[in-house]
């Protein structure tokens, strides 16, 4: 086995029309930026749509964890079409449904309120990163 | 496009997470879609060329379309073409930034007043193509 450290892909929605696309990304940066620096990576949801080798490497050696902003479930059926697995499927509007007094607005930039939700949902997701992490060191 | 349908351009943007040009893209779009040309734009989110179904499919059938990518790669113009239709224009937001002399984005989200800049003139440039292509349509 390679000594190489194993990371943790994150990928969310590309989310250009709704609110809760927003809040996938913003937990997304969360993650990757200020929770778990050095585990989570993300990298563009569009490049696993052009076939883009190296995404689809990221994808398909690291556990995945998804963050859809909507029913449709872009980000986790972009993983499935390569082939990869996803090791966590998660959608924005339940971190809303958990948090209701933070109400995700607007699509270009969150509100206050979105992004302490974000933030909020960016801790829990920290220790699903370091589980899938651990799983991966055994 | 016939003379009693509604003149609409699609705009479709790179999804753009792993780059500050990505954000970029997205915040030029939505600035288009809401401010600039609200009546003639509409959008849909990239990756549900893969996700969704024969309506998604035939989105570049259905309407002029506008690509904007954030880099080279251009993601938004290949899988368009790919799954759904040739674009009739493809942007890419570097190339505009340099026509227009601002310097590359920095942050990925919370933008600040450089980004908003920029975002400002790409939201400009894809006005200026949809006014173009609704012309020669």
């Amino acid at each position: 086995m390679d000594n190489k450290a194993k990371k943790v892909a994150v990928l969310a929605c590309s989310g250009i029309g709704k609110a809760f696309g927003a809040l996938a990304r913003e937990t997304t940066y969360e993650l990757v930026e200020r929770v778990r620096p050095n585990t989570a990576v993300t990298t563009c949801l569009a490049l696993l749509v052009i076939g883009d080798p190296e995404a689809k490497r990221l994808v398909t050696e690291n556990p995945v964890i998804t963050i859809d902003g909507c029913a449709k479930e872009c980000a986790k059926k972009s993983i499935e079409s390569q082939g990869a697995k996803v090791a966590k499927a998660y959608q924005a509007m339940n971190f809303f449904k958990k948090h209701k007094d933070l109400k995700p607005e607007g699509i270009s930039e969150l509100n206050e309120a979105g992004q302490k939700l974000a933030a909020i949902a960016a801790d829990e997701l920290g220790e699903v990163v370091d589980e899938l992490a651990a799983k991966e060191d055994r | 496009m016939m003379a009693n349908e509604v003149p609409y351009v699609g705009i479709i943007s790179c999804s753009g997470e792993g780059l500050p040009e990505g954000t970029l893209s997205l915040v030029a779009c939505r600035q288009v879609l809401e401010d600039l040309r609200p009546g003639n734009s509409v959008t849909m989110c990239l990756p549900l060329f893969i996700a969704g179904g024969l309506e998604e499919r035939t989105f570049a059938a259905k309407y002029p379309t506008i690509t904007v990518d954030g880099c080279e790669k251009r993601c938004a113009a290949k899988a368009t073409e790919k799954l759904s239709g040739k674009p009739t224009r493809s942007l890419i937001i570097p190339e505009i930034l340099k026509k227009r002399g601002l310097p590359r984005p920095i942050k990925m989200r919370h933008l600040g007043k450089e980004e908003k800049t920029a975002a400002q003139a790409v939201a400009e440039e894809i006005a200026k193509a949809i006014d173009e292509v609704l012309e020669k349509a």
